[in-house]
């Protein structure tokens, strides 16, 4: 059974097709990285998954209840980081955590419990009862995810979770998204972050325009166009080579004029999306 | 109905740490009103038959309530578009009948509140008050009422530029037309007529009477029943419908 199953989900803001006919399918335990430029409809896919936003046409379905006919049922299954900040700032870290418990019909006891635990998980626990508004970002970071996690859904959407951190925090939100999988949750992530989605997916999807593009586990669609890329940068222009071995590509280079520039490494998702659109992510 | 305990818990949360703040605000303009038109007005002055004092607060009470617990809009508003707070709601297991009246809940205790310090102020003016049965009803539809239609206005506007031009086009016009500050009968009969399918009317002729120990106009208590109603249904609507 898919945990997370999206039937040509489609939504559309007047002429403008934000997320186009989208299949998709994540199995228990996986965690799935949403790939895409910005813009490319990945908030609007989760926003549909996790109830916020209605579909135009489509279904999306959560451990096989549908988030528009059963949304009480479906949302009971997901927990959710969105992709901007929306701890509330007039609450401290305690209150958030139990307005969050009490949202989700926790039992009191367990809820408290929970709450102690996740705090020290996430290291906030000396910050309990300080107001979040006076937190960094990281920190707010930190009590989104912990928060989602609280009432131990079986399935969690993070929208964007490193965005706007910097390298270190990156690294520890990452170690933090990889203990969460061990206790056998289902992960949906969006990034545009390639090192992010090679790093931690076990599982990507490309999404351009509104549209799925390809999908994949991360090694098996890069070594599908070729383990080694040769770039050949021109008047300041690059192209590209891919290749079985790097012996090959470096064969190549013989071949080139004096002009050229090359420079040869392993193939990365950003290859692939470059190959299959024609740009950048970053673009 | 968990849901809407939640909501109420968070609102309360807030609500207690600003207390002291919230409290001087709501005395401030009542305070003005009766300085201005109790004293300023002088004691002979006389509305149907009564000091005009006294014939005043019931309006008072009327438009204090109702610009309080109507405030809630300007704060989901915030929740909603400034700290994005309101998706957490809206992505917890709950329906949005909970949400609303969480809200409303939040909403009522605002409205209570400042109507309790207007019946803690009169005495200061020497106007006796008479708490009875019938004011608290009336005081509880219209917290309910008006609460309920901020909820409505907050899930309609797409930014707070247009929740403060309703506020500056409906609310502050209803304030002032219902029969609020004056007897309704001495407006012309076109004013006087739409005053009539303005909700604040009814709520002023119901607390007055109550206020003043008179009977409870039936017609206007049906309407604060009616626009109650119609207004809660109205604000799950809108809850339903701000996901797109
Ligand atoms: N409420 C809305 N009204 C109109 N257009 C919208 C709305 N929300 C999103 N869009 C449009 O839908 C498209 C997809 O937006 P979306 O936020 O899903 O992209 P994204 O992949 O999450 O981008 P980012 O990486 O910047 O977060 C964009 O063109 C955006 O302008
Ligand atoms: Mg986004």
């Amino acid at each position: 059974m898919h945990t997370i199953e999206s039937l040509s989900l489609t939504k559309k803001y007047g002429s403008l097709v934000a997320v186009n006919a989208l299949d998709l399918q994540v199995k228990r335990g996986q965690i799935f990285g949403f790939l895409g430029p910005n813009g490319a409809g990945k908030t609007t896919t989760v926003r549909m998954l996790t109830g916020l936003t209605r579909p135009t046409s489509g279904q999306a379905v959560i451990n096989s209840y549908d988030m528009v006919k059963e949304p009480v049922m479906a949302k009971k299954q997901i927990g959710v980081v969105s992709q901007y900040n929306n701890v509330d700032v007039d609450l401290t870290s305690v209150e958030n955590l139990r307005l969050h418990g009490m949202l989700h019909s926790m039992e009191k006891k367990k809820r408290e419990e929970r709450i102690k635990e996740l705090l020290h998980f996430a290291h906030l626990w000396k910050r309990k009862d300080e107001l979040v508004r006076t937190f960094s970002g990281g920190m707010k970071r930190r009590l989104m995810i912990i928060r989602a996690l609280l009432h131990s859904p079986q399935i969690l959407f993070m929208d964007e979770p490193t965005v706007g951190l910097d390298p270190q925090t990156r690294r520890d939100i990452w170690a933090l998204i990889r203990q969460i999988r061990e206790s056998g949750c289902t992960i949906f992530m969006t990034t545009h972050y390639i090192e992010e989605a090679e790093n931690l997916c076990d599982l990507v999807g490309i999404i351009d325009q509104g549209k799925l593009i390809t999908r994949g586990v991360p090694n098996h669609l890069t070594e599908s166009l070729g383990p080694y890329t040769l770039e050949i940068i021109e008047k300041g222009k690059s192209s590209y080579q891919f290749f079985k071995t790097a012996e090959e590509a470096y064969q190549k280079t013989n071949a080139g004029n004096h002009q050229q520039e090359f420079d040869i490494r392993s193939t990365n998702l950003e290859d692939l999306f470059i190959h299959l659109t024609g740009r950048s992510v970053l673009e | 109905m968990k849901g809407a305990k939640a909501i109420f818990y968070r609102e309360m949360i807030i609500f207690k740490r600003r207390i002291g703040k919230i409290i001087a605000s709501y005395s401030l303009s009542p305070l003005l009103f009766l300085i201005a038109f109790g004293w300023g007005m002088g004691k002979k002055f006389k509305v149907e038959g009564v000091d005009y004092i006294a014939f005043m607060i019931p309006g008072l009470l009327a438009m204090s309530s109702m610009n309080h617990s109507f405030d809630i809009a300007s704060e989901i508003n915030i929740a909603r578009f400034y700290w994005h707070i309101f998706d957490e709601f809206m992505m917890a297991p709950i329906s949005p009948s909970s949400i609303v009246l969480g809200e409303i809940g939040a909403g009522m205790v605002k409205g209570l509140l400042s109507s309790f310090i207007i019946l803690l102020l009169a005495p200061l003016f020497s106007v006796s008050i008479h708490i009875n049965f019938f004011l608290i009803i009336c005081l509880l539809l219209n917290t309910f009422m008006f609460s309920a239609a901020g909820v409505i206005i907050a899930m309609m506007v797409k930014t707070h530029a247009d929740q403060s031009a309703f506020n500056t086009f409906v609310i502050v016009p209803m304030s002032f037309l219902c029969g609020t500050f004056f007897s309704l009968k001495k407006l012309p009969k076109i004013l006087y007529i739409i005053a009539h399918f303005l909700p604040l009317t009814h709520s002023s002729l119901c607390l007055r009477a109550s206020f003043l120990n008179k009977a409870l106009p039936l017609g206007s208590f049906v309407a604060m029943i009616g626009f109650s109603l119609l207004f809660f249904y109205g604000a799950v609507q809108a809850v339903k419908r701000s996901s797109v």
